[in-house]
């Protein structure tokens, strides 16, 4: 698990057990299997990390969001080795790869520029101006969808930090392996510590945990099941969370104008409108 | 106790010393054992009902610290608000005391009236301790005439370094003198000690000097109060309570931020003087940050949801 830049066992000493289809006689490598304390100490660290991270410019971002694409591209071949060892074929896990670093070229270059489309100068009737401009909420939690696993997690995980969110992700339980691959290209990449923090483990065990807790802002549920997003709503009314559902099919995490839209980061801003004297 | 003096010419200093003032010497500490049993100490695991007692328990030994430059009356009267009432769910107490800067001490009086909670205040020029004697004790006289129910004086850790035991000796003595009917807390600003034997001996000097409590740090200097340096202090404590009786108090202050660390230090102090010193009479917590991350896991244990830092007021 990757819990503020570092590489960390869960504090429960559980551990998955991943089948490697690579290896003959059925080996399987173990995986950490995250805890509820584990979540509560990636939701602290995450809170610690988003003011510096929203408080940077938004080109800053851009450029550091950039930076990612570069070290995934570096990775290409070890994230397209894991996608296999994971079940997909050759093609399939290369193509998955490239499409998940055009992922993070396509956010780079919003991360500047979304806010343009999205504030306005509101007509008032008055001496005032009132503009409505989007900021960040705070720490969003995210539960990444089982497939596609490493577009999947990337592409739910960056519209929410482009705008200066962080987040605790919950990785694909079909191949959490992938995610720990990811987290070292994040490690390495200029990405603060804490921006995003990936947890492997169980979402029926973990999110409801996560969206009980008060300092988590926001949560974003991709390919939930339905009973388990009633428990998370319910859980999330406590402080009033907001809670995003979605369920794409492959073929949709692979579309790159829709997955890329900047609607995608609207999900997670609020809106701030502000009055400042016009003069006479 | 002050120290006798203008008895004998004849003697050496060395022999002056051996007469007029009490032996300070101390055992010396095993630094891997007092880490290893600190350590140890620290690894229970506390929940459910024993947590939310220690952290009640824990609240009303807090002392609220504000000792920055910037402080203003302003600050002052909102953190004893804060002290008075720290909570607004049921059952959760009063803090201990108010710990601030002379000048500040009316503005916390007045603030408090009727509360049970007492006025703390740095004198003996906080936090080096580097004025002359006739200052310091200014400086304790006026703190306790604006009405100061508890003096936190720091030791000169020059003097001390440079093995002038019986000047750091009569400095405290003499401040005790000083306070009259205030509590008197020695700071041995444990950091600057640099070996647990300086501390063991610190602590002697201090309590054989008249302090009500021994507390480790001014919270200026780094290392602060750790887990090590308390239990050295709290085996100091039970030594001289064995030896004459009395109960003296401990402070460990600076550093002290979550409450996992609190229960720590009532643990610490549970398994070296036992339950008699579990009381904010004998025992305090000097802090500023650590109230939050108290409420917030009494919040926790009360709505089983872990809360955000945003529902608690900054200071």
């Amino acid at each position: 698990m990757l819990i503020g830049g570092q590489f960390v066992r869960s504090e429960s000493g559980r551990y998955i057990q991943v089948a490697d289809p690579m290896e003959l006689g059925g080996t399987k490598e173990n995986v950490p299997w995250g805890s509820r304390k584990d979540v509560r100490d990636a939701v602290v660290v995450a809170r610690g990390a988003w003011e510096g991270w929203s408080g940077r410019t938004a080109y800053n971002r851009g450029q550091i969001l950039y930076r990612l694409g570069e070290m995934l591209e570096a990775r290409h071949g070890e994230l397209t080795r894991s996608l296999e060892r994971g079940g997909l074929d050759g093609s399939a896990a290369a193509a998955e790869v490239s499409a998940t670093i055009d992922r993070c070229v396509s956010y780079a270059g919003w991360a500047d520029k979304y806010q343009s489309l999205f504030a306005s100068l509101n007509p008032v009737a008055g001496p005032h101006f009132n503009f409505t401009v989007p900021e960040s909420m705070g720490v969003v939690g995210v539960v990444a969808p089982a497939r596609p696993a490493l577009l999947g997690l990337l592409g739910a995980v960056l519209p929410i930090i482009t705008s200066g969110n962080t987040v605790v992700v919950l990785a694909s339980e079909a191949d959490p392996r992938t995610a720990l691959v990811l987290g070292e290209a994040l490690a390495t990449s200029d990405l603060p510590a804490g921006v995003i923090n990936v947890i492997t483990g169980r979402a029926s065990e973990l999110l409801v945990h996560l969206a009980k807790h008060m300092d988590v802002s926001a949560i974003d549920l991709h390919a939930v099941e339905p009973s388990l997003v009633k428990k998370a709503e319910e859980a999330a009314i406590l402080n009033v969370k907001r809670v995003r559902t979605r369920s794409l099919d492959d073929g949709a995490w692979f579309d790159a104008d829709g997955a890329s839209s900047p609607r995608w980061i609207e999900r997670f801003v609020e809106m701030k409108s502000i009055w400042h004297p016009a003069g006479s | 106790m002050a120290a006798r003096s203008g008895n004998g010419s004849s003697m050496t200093s060395v022999e002056k010393q051996r007469v007029m003032y009490p032996d300070f010497t101390a055992p010396s500490v095993d630094k891997v054992m007092v880490e290893e049993r600190a350590g140890s100490l620290g690894k229970r695991s506390i929940k459910k009902e024993a947590k939310v007692a220690g952290l009640y328990l824990a609240i009303s030994m807090m002392d609220l610290t504000t000792l920055e430059g910037k402080d203003s009356p302003g600050k002052v009267t909102q953190l004893c608000q804060k002290a008075m009432h720290p909570s607004a769910s049921p059952g959760v107490p009063p803090c201990a005391a108010i710990c601030v800067y002379p000048k500040l001490v009316p503005v916390a009086k007045r603030a408090l009236a009727g509360s049970t909670v007492k006025v703390a205040s740095v004198a003996t020029s906080f936090p080096s301790g580097l004025s002359a004697l006739e200052v310091k004790l200014e400086d304790v006289r006026r703190a306790v005439e604006w009405g100061a129910d508890e003096i936190d004086m720091v030791i000169d850790r020059g003097a001390f370094l440079a093995g002038e035991h019986t000047r750091v000796f009569d400095e405290i003595a003499a401040t005790k003198e000083a306070c009259g009917q205030a509590h008197l807390k020695v700071i041995l600003e444990t950091g600057e000690l640099h070996t647990y034997d300086n501390v063991r001996r610190a602590s002697r000097i201090a309590m054989l000097a008249g302090a009500d409590f021994i507390k480790t740090s001014t919270g200026k200097v780094v290392p602060a109060a750790t887990p090590p340096v308390t239990l050295v202090m709290l085996e100091a404590i039970r030594d001289f309570y064995i030896e004459t009786g009395k109960l003296i108090g401990m402070k460990p202050a600076g550093g002290i931020r979550t409450a996992k660390q609190v229960l720590h230090y009532l643990v610490l102090v549970k398994e070296t003087l036992g339950d008699a010193w579990l009381t904010p009479d004998l025992f305090r917590i000097g802090a500023s940050t650590l109230l939050n991350d108290v409420l917030m896991q009494l919040e926790k244990e009360r709505t089983g949801a872990y809360q955000s830092g945003d529902y608690f007021s900054k200071d």
